[in-house]
């Protein structure tokens, strides 16, 4: 009986906990979304990445994750739960997007290309390259004037940063939104398509 | 040294600096560099560099090898990251791919963040709560100490005290700044911090202002000692344009609280 009731009052402290850690990962606090591992332990106690472990998993079920992104640059998974301070946690979508859902984000797939080109080509310079190669890349296939248009949005949003030599590197966001390895991974698998033949006149 | 080998060297630390920086600013391979050859060739002009500013070329070209030789580590770690993939490989796929098929790859691994930016209820209540205890804003301007004056009259002296109008004209005071530092060099030269500084910090950011005037409309001449970096101040007679002179260039010198007390310790010992 005395140990039923105990069970009870540590699931209702771990749902309060839950609903608490929601809150700060839905909304954003700063000019960054995401909360820091630190902000996390003041709001939820010593024992805040098993409140986060918990919430992850209630939310798979709604095709969300709690993804955490080290400053060092430490793969997810490989941080010892101690060292999370410095982290940041970020709520993200756990599986992809089809092309109409991202159109009902606010992206066109004229964008979404650009932005797969701008982030894959930097990746593979090692994570810097000149904006001027980004920008000719790009204008193979964008027309010159929204090639602009694109990496500054881009900028804007986080997806890619621009030092004052006009390099561009990998930003927040690609860090928190993409699995540069599996990207890379994919375009190089992506079979080209046949050159279509010209249209008959 | 005899000139033309000195030219020579001066040549040869030149074209290390432009060779490696180009490497840095371009991204290019750093292990084009042959590093070995680059410093035999610094170990042969060395000895026989003596003038302080071939010393300071001879530094530089250290300094950019030193560059080229980290950039060679970053690139190793990089090349055996499981991360990496021929530039070429990408920029080929990348170019012969559609913008459908690119999108679609990308989708494939994006993971938006997910966040809400509206407001809740009871961020509302709070609001409203404020809202209400807000006092209005003629009250609050009158608790702040703000009281409507009739318009009247000043002097020139109460616009003087406020500093609002400065006693002397500008030029009054750089003339007699300049009439002072002759007086006080008597055709030699002074310390710029013996002459700037004074009894109190504002008065002393007030005489390097005025100084720094002196200096740019050709009333003296500032000369420092790249290796004592001292600064040293010589008035000229006439004011002469400082294209006349020489070549002008900047010199942002910081008169910080921890100088003016430095120098003011050092006078008085």
């Amino acid at each position: 009986m005395v140990k039923g009731a105990r069970s009870l009052r540590r699931k209702a402290y771990y749902t309060i906990k839950m609903k608490q850690a929601s809150h700060l990962l839905f909304y954003r606090r700063h000019k960054i979304p995401g909360v820091k591992g630190w902000e996390l332990r003041r709001a939820l106690g010593s024992d805040y990445p098993k409140v986060i472990s918990l919430l992850d998993d209630y939310l798979e079920k709604l095709d969300l994750k709690v993804k955490v992104i080290s400053e060092e640059g430490v793969p997810e998974g490989e941080m010892p739960p101690e060292r999370r301070d410095r982290d940041r946690f970020y709520r993200t979508l756990r599986g992809g997007l089809t092309p109409k859902e991202a159109k009902l984000l606010g992206w066109r797939i004229d964008d979404l290309a650009a932005l797969a080109v701008a982030v894959s080509y930097i990746i593979s310079k090692g994570g810097k390259a000149p904006r001027k190669e980004v920008e000719e890349l790009l204008r193979v296939k964008i027309p010159g004037w929204k090639v602009d248009v694109n990496l500054d949005r881009f900028i804007r949003y986080g997806y890619i940063g621009e030092d004052e030599n006009a390099q561009l590197y990998i930003d927040w966001r690609t860090r928190a939104e993409v699995d540069q390895k599996e990207l890379i991974d994919l375009l190089l698998g992506a079979e080209t398509e046949p050159m279509k033949p010209p249209p008959e006149r | 040294m005899p000139p033309k080998k000195r030219s020579i060297a001066e040549e040869e630390l030149q074209r290390i600096i432009e060779l490696c920086r180009s490497i840095e600013e371009r991204g290019l391979n750093p292990f084009l560099v042959d590093v070995d050859e680059l410093v035999t060739i610094l170990r042969e002009y060395f000895p026989d560099l003596d003038k302080p500013e071939e010393l300071c070329l001879d530094a530089e070209a250290l300094n950019s090898i030193a560059s080229v030789i980290r950039l060679q580590g970053e690139w190793v770690r990089r090349r055996s990251s499981s991360l990496y993939r021929d530039p070429f490989l990408i920029e080929e796929k990348i170019r012969s791919l559609s913008r459908e098929r690119l999108a679609e790859v990308f989708l494939k691994v994006w993971r938006p963040i997910i966040e809400f930016e509206q407001i809740t209820i009871p961020s509302l209540r709070q609001a409203l709560k404020y809202w209400g205890t807000l006092p209005p804003l003629d009250e609050r301007w009158l608790r702040g100490g703000l009281f409507i004056r009739e318009p009247g009259t000043t002097t020139e002296e109460d616009l003087i005290k406020q500093r609002i109008l400065a006693e002397k004209a500008f030029s009054e005071e750089l003339n007699s700044l300049w009439v002072e530092l002759k007086r006080r060099t008597r055709g030699g030269k002074i310390r710029y911090w013996d002459f700037i500084g004074a009894e109190t910090y504002q008065e002393t950011i007030r005489r390097a202002y005025l100084t720094s005037f002196l200096l740019t409309y050709g009333y003296a001449t500032l000369e420092v000692n790249p290796l004592e970096g001292e600064m040293t101040i010589r008035p000229l007679d006439e004011p002469t344009p400082v294209g006349e002179r020489e070549q002008a260039i900047s010199m942002p010198i910081p008169i910080t609280p921890e100088e003016w007390m430095r120098w003011l310790r050092e006078r008085e010992a």
